[in-house]
């Protein structure tokens, strides 16, 4: 194709960033100093430019933290070195929040104010802050923004910390004080971001007997291979190895393990279609974009126990015939990205990645990819086009991933919680992990615990553990207060109520009661927690994280967050049933027409507010204020 | 004489597949899309980011039909038929997606110029677009920042409204009529022209067709073939000769003749039609139909018509 970029040079800074990820231009063609070979050669087409458009959002991430905005110049510096049209680099660019286009304070201070955190603050977490320190956006050197969730829930607050500069990045803080802002604003471009303390993981069962995918967390130094492989690491890919693909899938089958991202799909089955499809390469991906509000699982994971989703993955890879794999991170785990990629590349050192895994003869290596703040990201096939270079949009389907995937080849895809499982199935033997839980829902799970309880943190019980139960091992209510609801499953879920806490937390169980258990989102809720903000939030979370590729989700969610605005302000526009009645038609076509599982899900929780009289649809009625 | 007629030359028969449409039989050619098969039995499907000449992107969501044993509905512009497919095209769950795209759109979108087909289905399925109060204060939308957006004004509903992009001779762009069915995109990029000047950028409500950072055309990979203009179906994109008629109130289709030619400047053949307002040219399209350019022209043939006006 026919480029048409700006004529603005990039500064130094970036061209050193995007080189830093694409190396130096290779010749005159792409960017670099021309020389008279490059008048007699001809180099692009579009197989290279496609080669090269899945480094798209790398080097944006280089750019964004380098220069701290991401300029026309730098952009068609980007688009000259990949050969890809600047309209389609900035629509990509465009769809993720942690990307910005016009020069602004170099540290920015992205705040959590979602549903776990404003549960557990009692308040607006934004609000003290713009008291302040201005309103979001504001001042020079450091500002600060609201963001959805960061998944650091069990701290009860956290913040995200964007740095721009020649060691610019991420750090987080949580739990994260109004007073830390100041600490910051100090500082300003000053800061380090090395010195800022790892999030600890609150993990209340930490070293209980009957813990399997936590029992190396926070026990197991996270950097250390040796240390890993001496509690019992690389056992499940050594297994693997004996029991050769047939065997692996067969043990899958028997342990009857089902993906724990949301669908329940029989992870036996998927890796099954994917070893089994003619079509070459094959590709597997670590879904770790954990992007659902309340959920923390995967970060605890991640940042304590990295080798772990290093070793599954590359069983995953040498079961189903791929040869590459991808861990696709939601870019606010910065802890989480360089422990992965400190992991992966002392695994490649002693020959546990790499072209001969293990002396197996069989080859497989990964890549960690890093999200820039899109939930819809998390969706697989929207996944796939992240990891593409394209707009993190999904796609139709059919076609599934384990026919047209990645690349548009057979990809197999599964959350870290899943893969993570899959070694407790190798430890466990196939018949062992389906002893454990229901006959329907095998093994352990993990739930993330936040909100109004007195001991928040990351749990894991067996499938089928009564909801009360699992209460009850976080200590109950904070404060021995009255439970109002718990919400089960995250933004996408619904609320339980206090007289459903005989809720068995399986898969079968939470369909038969109407609910879903998500990602495991478990939000406690109290009488002192304001239903109309908290659902509020919810819709105010789904208008800023739809793609808008779809009508139904673009406008609905829209729409949504309108009528409860109304509702909450006691103006409704007609009657409070014809307000209702718009929030039931938009909450039809959203779940009968949308493309994706976001749009499918995005009024769950406000109609079950609605239906279970947790918002104000009257006088007042519904709303609880801490007294 | 008696002639023996020659054989018929070989055909590669497609297969067909029996399906159910709205109760009754349905035979179908294998990979033909449930939208083709209910158009061939005169069943009205209402598509909006649907056309022929074009890959099917199945975002607007109002050709959705219900399928048996699909949980959601099914988009009818891509799906393809398969044997033993049970298709309800008129049920309440159909009936309430489609009046709600409807709605939707038009609550926020100004359809003041799209086809009379829209407003038709408008009526048709009940749609009221009304109920979501009065349009609020249009918003910056080229600055939109992805996952941030102002508390919505209480009583009020969003729309797209935004001032009229008018940054060359040929065209506008005014995208408060833009209902985002990436038919632009699609146009002048790998399905057409191959220019990309063009993408969709934001997200969410936010979404929006734009140049990188918004730049004016000239400043962009625009090479002003008009096919973006010639898929709208909005009137979004509009040649500045018929914006410019109807801004004065002078634009009259009952006083228009549409003439079919060949263009002139090349030999490639493409067949245009020249719409005539009062002796002037006032637009140029290609029929989908047309062979040589399923409706796509360059720049010449679009736009290059001043030579013939004076």
């Amino acid at each position: 194709m026919d480029l048409s970029t700006t004529e603005a040079t990039p500064s130094a800074d970036e061209r050193l960033a995007v080189d830093s990820v694409l190396g130096p231009p290779e010749s005159g063609w792409f960017g670099g100093t021309r020389t008279a070979l490059d008048g007699h050669v001809a180099i692009g087409g579009t197989a290279l430019a496609r080669s090269r458009r899945n480094l798209l959002l790398p080097a944006l991430h280089a750019v964004q933290e380098r220069v701290g905005s991401i300029g026309p110049a730098a952009l068609g510096y980007l688009c000259t070195r990949l050969d890809l049209p600047p309209a389609e680099a900035f629509g990509v660019a465009s769809a993720y929040a942690l990307f910005t286009f016009e020069p602004g304070p170099p540290v920015v201070v992205h705040v959590c104010d979602d549903v776990a955190c404003l549960a557990a603050s009692g308040g607006d977490p934004a609000e003290e802050l713009a008291r302040r320190h201005g309103p979001a956006g504001s001042g020079t050197t450091v500002t600060w923004r609201p963001s959805p969730c960061l998944g650091h829930c069990e701290h009860g607050s956290a913040a995200l910390v964007q740095v721009a500069g020649e060691h610019g990045g991420r750090g987080t803080l949580a739990p994260f004080a109004a007073g830390d802002m100041d600490r910051l604003a100090s500082l300003g471009p000053g800061l380090e971001l090395a010195e800022l303390p790892v999030p600890l993981a609150l993990v209340p069962q930490a070293g209980a007997e009957d813990t399997r995918l936590l029992r190396r967390v926070g026990r197991v130094d996270p950097s250390s291979l040796d240390a890993y492989r001496a509690a019992g690491g690389y056992q499940g890919l050594r297994r693997a190895l004996e029991l050769g693909p047939a065997g692996v899938i067969a043990e899958l089958k028997d342990a009857k393990l089902l993906g724990r991202g949301g669908a329940a799909f029989p992870t036996g089955a998927k890796w099954e279609a994917v070893a089994r499809n003619p079509v070459r390469p094959h590709y597997f991906v670590a879904n770790a974009d954990e992007s659902e509000p309340g959920t923390f699982k995967d970060r605890v994971l991640l940042d304590h126990d990295p080798y772990a989703l290093v070793e599954a993955l590359t069983v995953a890879g040498v079961t189903t015939g791929a040869q590459k794999g991808f861990v696709y991170l939601r870019g606010e785990y910065p802890v989480a990205a360089a422990r992965l990629e400190h992991a992966a590349a002392e695994a490649r050192k002693r020959g546990l990645l790499g072209e001969d895994v293990m002396g197996s003869g069989i080859g497989f290596d990964l890549e960690v990819r890093r999200g820039a703040g899109a939930y819809i990201a998390g969706e697989e096939t929207a996944l796939f086009n992240s990891i593409e270079g394209r707009r993190p949009e999904p796609r139709n389907k059919p076609p599934y991933p384990v026919d047209r995937g990645l690349f548009d080849k057979p990809t197999g895809v599964n959350n870290v919680e899943t893969l993570l499982s899959v070694l407790e199935v190798l430890s466990m033997g196939g018949s062992g992990y389906a002893a454990l839980g229901t006959p329907d829902s095998t093994g352990t799970r993990l739930f993330c615990v936040s909100g109004r309880v007195a001991r928040r943190g990351l749990y894991e019980v067996p499938m089928g553990t009564a909801l009360g139960a699992l209460l009850d091992l976080a200590g109950g209510v904070a404060e021995g207060r009255p439970l109002r609801a718990v919400l089960l499953g995250g933004a996408a879920g619904s609320f339980v109520g206090p007289d459903e806490l005989d809720l068995p937390l399986s898969f079968e169980g939470a369909r038969a009661a109407g609910t879903t258990l998500g990602s495991g989102v478990m939000v406690v809720l109290d009488d002192t927690v304001d239903m109309t903000a908290f659902v509020g939030r919810v819709a105010r979370f789904f208008r800023d994280e739809s793609c808008g590729q779809c009508v139904p989700c673009r406008i609905g969610t829209q729409r949504q967050e309108e009528v409860l605005g109304r509702l909450a302000a006691g103006r409704p526009i007609g009657s409070i049933a014809d307000e209702l009645a718009i929030l039931d038609d938009v909450d039809q076509v959203m779940r009968d027409a949308s493309i994706c599982g976001l749009g499918q899900t995005a009024s769950s929780v406000v109609m079950s507010a609605v239906r279970r009289g947790l918002v104000a649809t009257g006088a007042g009625a519904g709303n609880g204020r801490r007294p | 004489m008696n002639t023996v007629a020659p054989a018929p030359a070989p055909v590669a028969l497609r297969r067909s597949v029996e399906l159910t449409v709205d109760g009754d039989p349905v035979i179908a050619p294998e990979g033909t899309t449930i939208l083709q098969a209910c158009r061939a039995r005169g069943i009205e499907v209402p598509t909006l980011c649907y056309l022929e000449t074009l890959a099917p992107v199945n975002v607007c969501r109002v050709c959705v039909v219900e399928v048996d044993g699909s949980r959601a509905l099914v988009p009818s512009c891509s799906r393809p038929v398969a044997a033993g497919m049970v298709v309800r095209t008129d049920s309440e769950r159909v009936r309430t997606s489609r009046r709600m795209v409807l709605e939707l759109l038009a609550s926020s979108v100004d359809l003041s110029t799209a086809g009379s087909d829209v407003h038709r289905w408008i009526e048709q399925y009940g749609a009221r677009p009304e109920r979501h109060g009065p349009a609020a204060r249009a918003a910056d939308r080229d600055h939109a920042h992805a996952g941030h957006h102002e508390a919505p004004a209480v009583g009020a509903a969003a729309t797209v409204a935004q001032p009229v992009k008018r940054d060359n001779d040929q065209y506008v762009r005014d995208y408060a009529k833009c209902i985002l069915c990436y038919k632009c995109v699609e146009a002048c990029g790998e399905e057409a022209q191959n220019t990309f000047a063009i993408a969709v950028a934001g997200r969410g409500f936010d979404a929006r067709i734009s140049t990188e950072f918004d730049a004016a055309l000239p400043d962009s990979a625009c090479v002003y073939c008009g096919n973006c203009i010639g898929v709208c179906p909005t009137g979004a994109l509009m040649f500045v000769s018929e914006h410019d008629l109807r801004a004065r109130g002078d634009w009259d289709e009952s006083r228009q003749e549409v003439t079919r030619t060949v263009c002139p400047y090349c030999g490639v053949g493409c067949n245009l039609e020249l719409h005539v307002q009062d002796n002037r040219i006032v637009k140029v399209t290609s029929p989908l139909d047309h062979d040589v350019t399923s409706g796509n022209l360059c720049v010449k043939g679009r736009f290059g018509f001043e030579f013939a006006q004076e």
